[in-house]
């Protein structure tokens, strides 16, 4: 038997709506098999993973705040991957930022006002573009592929924060452990309801999220991404600049990834340190892709992919899994969701008959 | 043995994975597919390969099945980007993210134990050549078939007809399926010959190289062994020095280390990841040499139309 795949007329609006819903129900069915093979029931591994942080308000929270950072990266990546720039390095434009943010509270700790934090923030922005541009000049000037390069910087950068935590910027008075101070009250992201952990990050995110959305549907810019993405050879013939595409996605994305760094350090983490994201840059490339590169769905597939964290925290303390479980989770949801959009494109036909052998040519080479 | 005998010994095992994961991509881009994924399969390959090393006693076994675990992920790359046309950058970043994933998961058992060593293999006569004999002719059997499998691909892509084909599906799909050849079969293959290779890669380290199994093992090797493909120009032998290079990178980065020269170890770890950058900015700078090599079909996926 073979598959074959037959070309729709059109689109199919319910495949696109249904396949990411589709997509989320594979990866639990799957789920559910890998518990059973590593030798946990089933029903209560997928309980504790999926349904139980959604179940008190401090998980909730945790929620929320998890999915800060990979929304703002995830909504900068969709613009780049709308217009065929592939920036896979925002983990590392996140670090960027949340160094070059950290350096005013560290080098300058006595400068609090109303302005340090703003500032920290344009500082982290700032970060994440600059960290971002290196890929994005490379391609443009070179023709460097901007995939392996944005890459690579990813490790640079957090070898880099390594570096600098253990060395010129640890907390003198932390015992030697690695980490800088701890950020003043002035320089660290104000808390939006008394008693919870949300924080201003949220309102960024939604700010990030409608702009991102009217520039795509409501600007030339907008047009002009979805054109060279989808076809460069009519944007360039349209007077389209796909060199100010690569250098402004590349600019977009590196300033949102490096502003989520900072609100990240400045916010639930509060100083510096070894390690300040479970991978968040990575798992934005999967947001972006469960949200169909859409702004708005990829507020809700945001906060998908934070249960798969919040859940995986929860099956390490409750059930003993590994911590890379989520990270298996993860990575099957975006296949899943990958197989599923060709749903919205393609039929699915099963062929059980084979194909008549093709002409003399094929036969004669085997 | 005398240092620099030494040095280059290091260096040659410190290549070997890094070319068998680019041997293995190398001909699968020749056929069109970018597989994103070569660090996902040789880290599957790495855990895989160590678990049944460990458990049979037999390193043999293990790199066999570290090959057959690479190929099963290559193949389900291959289903969702050829049979379902997926995405293929977005598809080989899944492989990825899940192998890394998954390996964890498996490897849990396996940390911190020993598994069996690899003897090398000294061939009669020649290893007791001098400066030459210890470097070429008394090493572990996986380099040898790594230095088989370099001439092998080049004799095999630009001196066979089934080379051929391979190379004309991925330079023009449309034209060699006009032709009656099936291009996604071919690409199907390539692509699991790239996975078996990246998986004996990632093993080469975790059976070979250390002996044990530790999380995230391959720290990256699979995205460098993607830039030594570019900074081959898709040429076989080109891979063998690019290799080298790499590898060489990787051990200086190590004696500067142990003799403490002053530089934070941070920035001596970072070296193969700025090497990346440098030698891919150098390659592509040369369009011409680019333009002549690469697969015209590269990344570009393929729907037949009856």
């Amino acid at each position: 038997m073979r598959i074959e795949l037959i070309r729709r007329p059109e689109r199919s609006t319910t495949m696109a709506f249904l396949s990411p819903l589709l997509a989320i129900v594979l990866t639990v069915v799957v789920g559910f098999f890998i518990f059973a093979a590593i030798g946990v029931d089933p029903f209560r591994g997928l309980y504790v993973y999926f349904v139980e942080p959604l179940t008190t308000d401090w998980s909730i929270q945790e929620l929320i705040v998890k999915a800060i950072p990979i929304i703002l990266i995830a909504v900068g990546l969709a613009l780049c991957y709308l217009s065929n720039n592939w920036n896979i390095g925002a983990e590392g434009q996140f670090t960027a930022g949340a160094i070059a943010g950290s350096a005013l509270p560290i080098l300058l700790p006595d400068v609090q006002n109303f302005a340090t934090l703003p500032l920290m923030l344009l500082m982290g922005i700032a970060g994440g573009m600059l960290y971002a541009a290196i890929p994005a000049l490379l391609k443009i000037r070179f023709g460097t592929n901007e995939i392996l390069t944005s890459l690579m910087l990813v490790y640079v950068s957090l070898l880099f924060l390594d570096w600098i935590v253990r060395g010129p910027w640890r907390n003198p008075q932390g015992y030697g452990f690695p980490g800088s101070v701890d950020f003043s009250d002035a320089a660290t992201i104000p808390i939006l309801v008394e008693g919870s952990r949300l924080h201003l990050g949220l309102v960024l995110v939604i700010v990030a999220v409608l702009a991102a959305w009217f520039l795509l549907r409501r600007t030339i810019t907008g047009f002009e991404i979805s054109v060279l993405g989808q076809a460069p050879r009519a944007g360039a013939f349209a007077g389209f600049s796909r060199t100010r595409m690569i250098l402004l996605t590349f600019m977009i994305s590196g300033g949102l990834a490096g502003l989520a760094g900072i609100s990240e350090v400045a916010g639930p983490v509060g100083k510096l340190d070894v390690v300040i994201s479970p991978g968040y840059g990575f798992t934005a490339i999967i947001v972006a892709f469960l949200g169909r590169l859409n702004p708005i769905a990829i507020l809700v597939a945001g906060f998908v992919l934070a249960l798969t964290y919040i859940g995986g925290e929860a099956a390490q303390i409750t059930l003993g899994l590994s911590s890379k479980t989520a990270n298996v989770f993860q990575g099957m949801l975006l296949f899943f969701v990958l197989a599923c959009d060709s749903f919205i494109l393609y039929r699915i036909r099963f062929v059980s008959k084979p194909r008549a052998q093709p002409s003399g040519i094929a036969n004669a080479s085997g | 043995m005398p240092v620099a005998e030494a040095i280059i010994l290091t260096i040659i095992t410190a290549s070997i994975p890094l070319l068998l994961a680019a041997l293995g991509e190398l001909v699968a881009e020749r056929s069109g597919v970018l597989n994103l994924g070569v660090e996902g399969m040789m880290i599957m390959g790495a855990v895989s390969g160590f678990a049944v090393s460990y458990s049979t006693g037999s390193p043999l076994l293990g790199l066999v099945a570290a090959m057959a675990a690479g190929a099963a992920m290559a193949a389900l790359f291959g289903f969702l980007t050829l049979v379902l046309v997926a995405n293929q950058v977005a598809t080989g970043l899944a492989l990825t993210l899940l192998g890394l994933g998954l390996s964890g998961l498996i490897g849990v058992p396996f940390a911190g134990v020993s598994g069996p060593r690899v003897a090398n293999v000294h061939i009669p006569v020649l290893s007791d050549l001098p400066f030459f004999g210890p470097i070429l002719f008394s090493q572990d059997p996986v380099v040898y078939l790594a230095i088989a499998l370099v001439f092998g691909v080049s004799w095999f892509l630009f001196r066979t007809r089934a080379g051929l084909v391979l190379r004309a599906v991925g330079d023009n799909h449309a034209s060699a399926h006009a032709l009656g050849y099936s291009v996604i079969r071919v690409r199907f293959l390539a692509v699991l010959f790239g996975g078996a290779c990246a998986g004996l890669g990632g093993a080469y380290l975790s059976i070979v190289y250390t002996a044990q199994w530790l999380e995230n093992m391959t720290a990256g090797r699979g995205w460098i062994a993607l830039a030594l493909v570019v900074f081959a120009t898709w040429l076989p032998m080109r891979l063998a020095i690019g290799g080298l290079l790499f590898g060489a990178v990787g051990i200086l980065q190590l004696h500067a280390q142990a003799f403490g020269i002053g530089i934070p170890s941070q920035f001596l770890l970072s070296l193969p990841y700025l090497t990346t950058i440098v030698v891919l900015v150098i390659i592509s700078r040369n369009q011409a040499l680019m333009r002549s090599n690469t697969p015209a079909c590269l990344g570009r996926s393929f729907v037949p139309d009856r």
